[in-house]
């Protein structure tokens, strides 16, 4: 069941610490482009740092660089542990391990086909079938339902303390929420019922005729027995799939589970992640923590410093005197009047995601800002320096 | 090349966050306002387009937004009865009950019939001639070949059928580079950079759709030249900034620590830019689009992106 939402606030985790400290799984999820992969994955090395335990982070398509940083040269479902000399590199001495993985979809279907599969010969049946091959690998939900599934398995196996998962990037944020339920619709469907019956009966059946032969006159009869011989199969393995979506269905409401929302203070990942956050309330599940990356520094806000670069760009001839012996005035009054600008164009910024960030409707008790990095993340230090920043 | 604006069909894709509706958007707005009679489709469901010309909600039925321009949405269910009443004038099309369970079934069963509406249904719009330009604001970039290539999967899956009879004249608009191109919308930041270099070849070796442009956006500024980064990083000694702080009559320390934060975060950006510039073909356009220091956004932000790309393409 959903973490009680009423606890009283005297247990409510006020850092991101605090709130791994008493989770088995975090599921990171935001819009596209918010640092979402770099976040999951500085969650996790600042969990193994400082709580100790197996922590692993499972991400579905990290920058190149961020593989390299966790030792991770290409995709494969097995688990790597991020080598200890990486961190004694970083110059920290981790409680525990960090192991990271990363999914690869085709092969995780692969893996579900084959425990489910009533027999060898339906197996075989299905991993050759061109419609599988198309939907396991092609198929855009066919990430959702996956990522979800592989975590139910590692996490039932009990091998690690602390999961933290970087959600598919999906069309919309709550696709891969409704992937389990959908998956077990789908298995429990007239329609999938309809499309293995015995092909006569479903082009003599009254009531499906007309669904029929509208198929048929669109897709062609051979392309949907193709259809039929592939979900006879696939039926075969109702049971198990439906069971196990349910149970993943379970795992995301579970008590030692929740979810860290990433976003960035511009509008669309905002609103994105302002209904993701309604989303998770609707359907009790537990909001963690927010965090809001990339976040302009807050003296760029001071108001007291506008007029201050206002008189940079006005008077920078003059003010070019109190600097002397360093150049060139018209040189030097031209870089004031240039940093003055820059200032106030970067104010207009920084006080719009201000703004934004006021707007929003609801906050968790967990909310970490951090601030606009420099330099891309591509070691070990550089996320550390991140993971300090949504720690405490 | 074909000026981008003068093909029949764009595909606007690019990594999410990047900005790839503004562009879209802005594109559509500059033909429009070129005299080209110009319909924008959004493909993917957020239902933001809107927010880009503030003019109410979209649609599947086309609605003219302002002279010539157009806008819809996608939606296949609707695309599906459209085509059904359209191609196959199909009688019994009321007694099948509720539209939405067949094409549940056919969009769930079989892979690519989504993908196929979408893009005939944009591609049915260019056929017939209905628009001067149809600018697609297209899926992300890491669902856009799926898209793209869903008519080629077809052909390879169905055999027979409406379908597959349907699907050659749709190749045939999507393969012509003077008709159709993709846009690649990115940004000078590690991710974006390296799903648009992986994009370009995907495009390349899966597809025979032509990639016109790449367009980077939110491109930041030069501060300084050379010369002037050596004044600044004088400017920056404490003893200077004390100076000018009194002379100034006010604190100048976190203005001199804001330009800094933008030379660095341009220098960065420089990088990613010159990593895009190196890996694809060298006779691409890259168009730059300099990131906006306004408080605007909405249809504003639109139009003055638009008149970017008009001095840019």
């Amino acid at each position: 069941m959903a973490t009680p939402r009423k606890a009283p606030p005297g247990d409510k985790a006020r850092t991101l610490e605090q709130l791994l400290a008493t989770k088995e799984i975090v599921i990171c999820c935001g819009s596209g482009g918010v640092g979402k992969t770099t976040t999951a994955a500085a969650a996790a090395l600042m969990a193994a740092t400082h709580l100790g335990g197996k922590v692993l982070v499972l991400t579905v398509d990290p920058a190149k660089r961020l593989a390299n940083a966790l030792g991770l040269e290409r995709f494969g479902n097995v688990e790597v542990r991020v080598p200890p000399e990486a961190f004694a590199e970083a110059g920290i001495e981790p409680r525990g391990e960090l192991w990271a993985a990363m999914l690869d979809t085709k092969q995780s279907w692969d893996d579900l086909v084959e425990r489910h599969a009533p027999n060898q010969k339906t197996r075989d049946a299905i991993l050759v079938n061109s419609l599988y091959k198309n939907i396991s690998g092609r198929f855009v939900q066919s990430h959702d339902y996956i990522a979800m599934e592989r975590l139910y398995e590692i996490h039932q196996s009990g091998t690690y303390d602390l999961i933290v998962v970087d959600t598919p990037p999906t069309r919309n944020a709550v696709d891969f929420l409704e992937a389990p339920d959908r998956m077990a619709d789908f298995f429990s469907s007239k329609l999938l019922r309809w499309l293995t019956a015995p092909s006569k009966s479903r082009v003599m059946s009254f009531a499906s005729k007309p669904f029929y032969t509208v198929a048929d006159r669109i897709l062609g009869s051979q392309f949907l027995e193709d259809i039929a011989t592939f979900f006879s199969l696939f039926q075969t393995m109702a049971p198990g799939f439906v069971e196990r979506a349910e149970a993943v269905t379970k795992t995301l409401a579970d008590r030692r589970t929740t979810f860290l929302v990433v976003s960035t203070l511009e509008a669309a990942p905002l609103h994105e992640a302002e209904y993701f956050i309604a989303v998770l309330d609707d359907r009790k599940l537990d909001l963690g923590a927010l965090v809001l990356n990339k976040v302009l520094p807050s003296y760029l806000r001071r108001t007291a410093t506008t007029g201050v670069a206002r008189r940079l760009v006005a008077d920078a001839e003059e003010l070019a005197a109190s600097v002397p012996g360093i150049g060139d005035p018209a040189d030097i009054s031209r870089v004031m009047a240039t940093v003055g600008e820059s200032f106030l164009n970067y104010q207009v910024v920084a006080k719009r995601e201000a703004e934004q960030r006021a707007s929003l409707a609801r906050s968790p008790e967990v909310v970490a800002a951090v601030p606009y990095f420099e330099a891309d993340i591509h070691d070990l230090s550089g996320l550390l320096a991140l993971g300090e920043q949504i720690w405490r | 090349m074909t000026a981008l604006l003068d093909r029949k069909l764009l595909f606007v894709t690019g990594k999410g966050g990047v900005g790839k509706s503004t562009i879209a958007a802005s594109l559509g707005l500059l033909a429009a306002e070129q005299g080209k009679k110009t319909l924008v489709c959004e493909v993917d469901a957020k239902g933001n387009l809107a927010d880009f010309y503030e003019a109410g909600e979209t649609s599947f039925a086309a609605r003219e937004i302002q002279p010539r321009l157009w806008a819809m949405s996608m939606n296949t269910e609707e695309s599906l009865k459209e085509y059904l009443s359209l191609q196959l004038k199909i009688p019994f099309l009321a007694k099948i009950g509720p539209l939405a369970r067949t094409f549940d079934f056919i969009a769930t069963a079989a892979p690519g019939v989504k993908e196929i509406l979408t893009i005939g249904k944009l591609a049915w719009e260019v056929r017939e001639k209905h628009y001067d330009l149809v600018v697609v604001d297209s899926v992300a970039t890491g669902h856009i070949v799926g898209q793209l290539t869903a008519p080629q999967v077809i052909n390879e899956l169905v055999q027979v059928g409406l379908v597959r009879n349907q699907t050659q004249w749709m190749l045939d608009i999507l393969t012509d580079p003077a008709q159709t191109g993709v846009v690649i919308v990115s940004a000078p930041e590690e991710m974006p950079v390296a799903e648009t270099i992986e994009l370009a070849e995907r495009l390349d070796a899966e597809t025979d759709i032509d990639l016109a442009v790449i367009i980077v956006n939110r491109v930041l500024p030069e501060l300084f030249t050379e010369r002037e980064e050596a004044l600044f990083e004088q400017l920056r000694q404490p003893e200077r900034v004390a100076a000018l702080s009194a002379a100034v009559g006010g604190d100048v320390g976190p203005i001199l620590d804001a330009a800094e934060l933008a030379v660095t975060l341009r220098r960065t950006r420089a990088g990613h830019l010159a990593t895009l510039r190196a890996a694809v073909d060298p006779r691409l356009p890259l168009v730059y689009v300099p990131y906006l220091f306004t408080r605007s956004h909405g249809v504003r932000a639109t139009r003055q992106v638009a008149e970017y790309l008009a001095e840019e393409l």
